[in-house]
């Protein structure tokens, strides 16, 4: 495929995307052109908004993103890292509130690998149900995103809670474990690790053995344990939880990177916005690097619409939801033009 | 001895009110995926009509106006879904979700909109309790069952109709065949695509009514993303009731109590933190799932696109 | 004799594809008109034509004398024409009852409006209370067996009444005693009034009861008349062209060792084993667990196994992916492109380009999706793939289904030459002739059991040992 070809559904999406939005906004009485300039301002106006707005909101989108292009390419479908980010926010903010006197080459990855740590397990409860009583981790995953959001409550609200016992926060983070940032603005270094993550998982979807399980699993069970000898549960088990570590890696970095604390609604959704990031890109760890920054413009733009225009920053979903829609019909257009064989 | 009941006719009063809505939208899911459709945004729908409802109720100063307003809300994301997921044949489950998010959306952008201006929100006239002559004088029974907005008694009826219409009629029959066997039913003449929309709208209607019953005879007014994952228990409650009418009722009841839980529990002023009581519906529906899956038997055709 | 049916001059292409090229047909009443010729000459396109699912480029359709334009079946059901599908059109977890009335298109159509099941009745002429045999109205489908499933497809068909009946294969599944009762149903139909369309590609059904047959080849009619005079040859030749190929490979009369053992299955090396099995005897657990595709406790199998599913594009290959991706999906463990958890694609894609020309794969490159191939081509990709490791022991489920006849003696063939080669080769078919014309062995599978045929036994017996009525 050439690549203007495979630019096509990304950038009609978009298009289609922002002219729903600016209808939408004319037709409620807004002024869609001062809108979508504080949108494109606030996203890509300056150096600083590139960087530290757009930059910023692009790592958890790429991070969970390759994480749910795992698991959707072995057919395991995950809608849930929005628990598995808090998740992972809250074991960052944990070990991170303890390791002040570690020198920080040790500190940060030990807060990461907490994180991350804690994302996959958010995700044992959905594939033990999966494997063992045949719940769709669909349902699954998605509940225990309301028990997670709960669980950060409780603990801003108690174990965690600043020292003052006044507001609905955690005390800062040691300074340790906090990540550098590069000079004159807010972009940490998950940005880098984000890219580094999306090189990897493309060689390992490309080039290896477990990639290729992964889509054969995905693309068809059947054939995959009849004549690929594939242990599928094990496969599906796996890039669920791979997928649960992708996001909980996402919120210790938003934790050690950002926001250096944990606080209610840490994440403005970032788990489903990462569903169109992984979709628009058609599960390619490269394209969703494109697309994380995309929609990291375009959250980043949102804020800047709220502030400048008055414009809720809610309404952006609206642009999402029909990128989502646009990338489903290009792939099921895909599937009906193939030929195919008579029987 | 009225005294020492009063705790308990509270709860279970509360469980009834609760699971109302839920049951309005497990009603609706129940519909869709008999009819082989698995449709998420029914979360979307609920949210939709709770909107609908508030505006509807604050403009026109008439709950029942509210009650329309938000059936055709959900009706319409309904709608939409059902253009994407079965007539442009995407993934249903990934269709549902989007469909969801765009409501989530449109309701934020359209309530800041109606609001603006206004400090107090979306205020409006509830629903009172109705109580039936006699029957509400029943012990235990009677402020229970009998005491309730008119919405409570609705859903008990659109139950029963469905299950008649499911099990008894023609279309019943169809709509079977079309989730169980999709190429058979063609074969016998069945429109299954036309059937499954069919299905999904009218689904997405009573989600939206049950969105309309929380804003009307519960809350009284809209928040953004009120209906927190209500929808997404209805399709746990769908499996937990195992696709019949019936057993969606004992469901929606069951996960009404869950949450009603939580009110008893403050009244007691035990040491347990308040969020553990929001978890409980959830939790309580995993363990359902896990409880019923695999022992009971989806539509055959469930989820599965349709070409 | 009056024409209930009449198809005129039909024609229809399906993209580049003639499927019919102006074909006539007619049916008379009180006749069993057979439709005979190999896959993919048109039988089901005609006559899915004839009862509306299709609708023709060319043609018309006359029914009694009147031309009609079916929209849907619906509209042939009215007017009479009822059709048994080759698979299964009954809905497996619903009641025989419903199943009824789904295909009569209302509720309780069968008595008054009560739903209730009880009131569907089971009685009726000669012929429905046979048909009824077995069934009850409150069973629920998935239960019933196959011959008792098949039934209630005619019963489906006829639910609305109507005299013509259109039959696609309908005994493809069903064992030789079940065969003959179906066909001597079908008889009775006729002689009672009726009008039979039999599809079909075996001769002995054709001679034993069809009235006037039709052959059709790549869309066009090859002949038509009355069976008395024709001959096994004559037909033959014009459903295939040209005389059958004999096989080129005799199998040796030496046999191998035991090269796979499971259950009192024993198999040796030269020799092809044919195993006759009505559908859900165990025959297919049975083989996977020898091919290691189900865990097998108790089997000693000398490795390599390769196995042929019956299913090609939902277990044999994955249609989506490309060629590459197939042939490396059977062959992941092969050093010429795995290096530890590396796979070295453009390694691959080389071989696959190479198959492709061994074995004549037609194929638009090792790139194309798996699913562009036909039917034929993607079963000789399977083969290809199984035999690149050099198995010691073959197992095959059905492995000519629905192929065609040049096809079908490639597969037969590789087969034939595999086990002359030293391996050992199972073969499950559920069409008996297959079995027959196949093995060097046979044995039956019925209840999970395994029982020898002793050499020279009829078909008549090897049909009773089928349904498990040896004493």
């Amino acid at each position: 495929m050439s690549v203007l070809v495979r630019l096509r559904t990304p950038v009609v999406a978009s298009v289609l995307g922002l002219a729903i939005l600016a209808l939408g906004l004319s037709a409620l009485g807004y002024d869609a052109f001062s809108a979508l300039t504080a949108l494109a301002r606030g996203a890509i106006g300056s150096w600083y908004a590139f960087t530290s707005a757009t930059l910023v909101r692009a790592v958890p989108l790429i991070v969970i993103g390759l994480g749910i292009a795992i698991s959707f390419r072995a057919g395991g479908l995950n809608i849930g890292a929005e628990g598995q980010f808090s998740a992972g926010a809250m074991a960052a903010t944990a070990v991170g509130l303890v390791v002040g006197r570690w020198p920080g080459f040790v500190a940060i990855p030990v807060v990461l690998i907490a994180g991350t740590l804690a994302g996959a397990a958010w995700v044992v409860v959905p594939v033990v149900l999966r494997l063992r009583y045949r719940v769709q981790e669909v349902i699954s995953t998605l509940l225990l995103n309301f028990v997670a959001e709960a669980l950060v409550s409780f603990m801003v609200q108690g174990p965690l809670q600043e020292s003052k016992r006044t507001y609905p926060q955690s005390d800062p983070i040691a300074v340790a474990a906090r990540l550098p940032l590069l000079p004159g603005t807010r972009l940490h270094l998950g940005f880098a690790l984000a890219v580094l993550l999306a090189g990897l998982v493309g060689i390992v979807f490309s080039r290896t053995i477990w990639g290729f399980r992964l889509k054969v699993v995905g693309a068809a069970p059947r054939a995959a344990e009849v004549t690929g000898r594939m242990d599928v549960d094990r496969t599906t088990a796996l890039a669920l939880l791979w997928s649960g570590a992708f996001a909980g890696l996402a919120g210790a970095l938003e934790v050690a990177g950002v926001t250096y604390a944990l606080f209610l609604n840490l994440s403005p959704g970032y788990g489903f916005t990462a569903i169109a990031v992984a979709l628009i890109a058609r599960l390619n760890p490269i394209g969703i690097l494109f697309a994380g920054l995309g929609f990291g413009a375009l959250e980043a733009g949102a804020a800047g619409m709220q502030r400048d225009a008055g414009v809720p920053a809610v309404a952006v979903s609206v642009v999402q939801a029909t990128i989502i829609v646009v990338a489903l019909l290009a792939v099921a257009r895909a599937r009906l033009a193939r030929p195919e064989a008579a029987a | 001895m009225s005294g020492s009941i009063a705790p308990l006719v509270g709860f279970l009063a509360a469980a009834v009110r609760i699971g109302t809505p839920l049951l309005w939208a497990a009603a609706g899911e129940v519909l869709a995926e008999r009819a082989g459709v698995i449709n998420l945004s029914v979360e979307g729908s609920m949210l939709a009509g709770c909107l609908g409802a508030a505006i509807g109720a604050h403009a026109s100063g008439n709950p029942w106006v509210g009650m329309a307003a938000g059936l055709v809300a959900g009706a319409i994301i309904a709608l939409g879904f059902a253009a994407v997921a079965i007539w442009a044949r995407t993934d249903q489950i990934i269709a549902g979700t989007a469909l969801t998010m765009a409501s989530v959306g449109v309701t934020g952008l359209i309530y800041r909109q109606a609001t603006s201006g206004q400090v107090t929100g979306l205020s409006v006239i509830t629903l009172e309790p109705l109580a039936i002559p006699g029957l509400h004088s029943i012990p235990l029974l009677g402020p229970v069952l009998f005491a309730q907005p008119l919405p409570t008694y609705l859903v008990g009826g659109a139950v029963l109709f469905i299950w008649f219409v499911l099990y008894r009629t023609t279309l019943g029959l169809r709509l079977r065949a079309a989730g169980e066997a999709a190429g058979a039913a063609r074969a016998h003449g069945v429109r299954v695509r036309l059937i499954q929309t069919g299905a999904v709208v009218v689904g997405g209607a009573l989600a939206g009514f049950g969105g309309a019953t929380l804003v009307l005879a519960q809350v009284g007014t809209f928040a953004e993303r009120m209906t927190a994952g209500r929808g997404f228990i209805a399709i746990a409650i769908v499996v937990l009731g195992r696709w019949h009418p019936a057993g969606i009722a004992l469901a929606a009841l069951l996960f009404g109590a869950a949450t009603a839980l939580q009110y008893v529990f403050q009244a007691m002023a035990l040491a347990v933190p308040y969020q553990f009581f929001l978890m409980l519906p959830y939790l309580l529906a995993l363990a359902a799932l896990t409880g019923v899956a695999g022992r009971v038997r989806a539509p055959a055709g469930l989820g599965r696109t349709v070409d | 004799m009056s024409r209930v049916l009449e198809l005129e001059s039909i024609s229809k292409r399906f993209g580049s594809v003639a499927a019919l090229e102006s074909v006539s047909f007619d049916l008379v009443l009180g006749e069993v008109h057979g439709l005979l010729g190999e896959n993919g000459a048109g039988k089901s396109t005609l006559m899915h034509v004839a009862f509306g699912m299709i609708a023709a480029d060319a043609g018309r359709v006359i029914v009694r004398g009147v031309p009609t334009r079916f929209r849907s079946p619906r509209d042939a059901k009215r007017l009479g024409v009822g059709m048994v599908h080759q698979h299964f059109t009954s809905v497996p977890e619903m009641t025989v009852a419903e199943n009824l009335w789904l295909a009569a298109g209302r509720y309780g159509a069968e008595a008054g409006r009560r739903s209730d099941s009880s009131t569907v009745t089971t009685a009726g002429s000669r012929l429905r209370r046979r048909l009824w045999e077995g069934l009850a109205p409150n069973d629920i489908v998935s239960s019933l067996p196959v011959g008792a499933k098949q039934r209630l497809e005619i019963l489906q068909a006829l639910a609305v009444g109507g005299d013509i009946l259109l039959l696609d294969e309908p005994t493809a599944v069903l064992a030789p005693q079940e065969t003959s009762e179906l066909l001597a149903l079908l008889r009775d139909f006729a002689n009672g009034g009726g009008a039979v369309v039999l599809i079909t590609h075996k001769l002995t059904e054709v001679f034993s009861i069809v009235d006037r047959v039709t052959v059709l080849r790549a869309g066009r009619v090859q002949s038509t008349g009355p069976v008395a005079g024709q001959t096994v040859s004559g037909l033959t030749a014009a459903m295939v062209g040209t005389a059958d190929r004999e096989p080129t490979v005799e199998t040796s009369d030496s046999l191998g060792p035991v090269l796979a053992r499971v259950d009192g299955l024993a198999v040796r090396g030269r020799e092809v084993v044919g195993v006759a099995a009505i559908e859900g005897n165990g025959q297919r657990d049975l083989l996977r667990r020898m091919a290691g595709v189900l865990p097998a406790a108790g089997a000693e199998v000398i490795e390599p196994v390769a196995f042929i599913p019956e299913d090609r594009s939902t277990e044999g290959l994955i249609p989506a992916l490309s060629l590459t991706e197939n042939w490396v999906l059977g062959l992941a463990g092969d050093a010429r492109w795995r290096r530890g958890p590396l796979l070295d694609w453009r390694a691959a894609e080389a071989r696959m380009d190479q198959v492709l020309g061994e074995y004549s794969i037609r194929a638009g490159g090792p790139q194309a999706p798996a699913g562009t191939l036909s039917g034929g081509n993607q079963q000789k990709l399977i083969f290809a793939r199984a035999l690149e490791a050099a198995p010691r022991v073959i197992v095959a489920e059905n492995p000519t289904r629905g192929l065609d006849v040049h096809a079908t003696w490639f597969v037969q063939e590789r087969l034939r030459r595999a086990a002359a080669a030293g391996a050992a080769v199972v073969v499950y078919s559920s069409d008996l002739d297959e079995v027959l014309s196949l093995a060097t062995r046979l044995v039956v599978i019925s209840r999970r059991r395994v029982l020898q045929v002793p050499p020279g036994a009829s078909r008549e017996a090897i049909g009773a040992m089928m349904i498990g009525a040896t004493s």
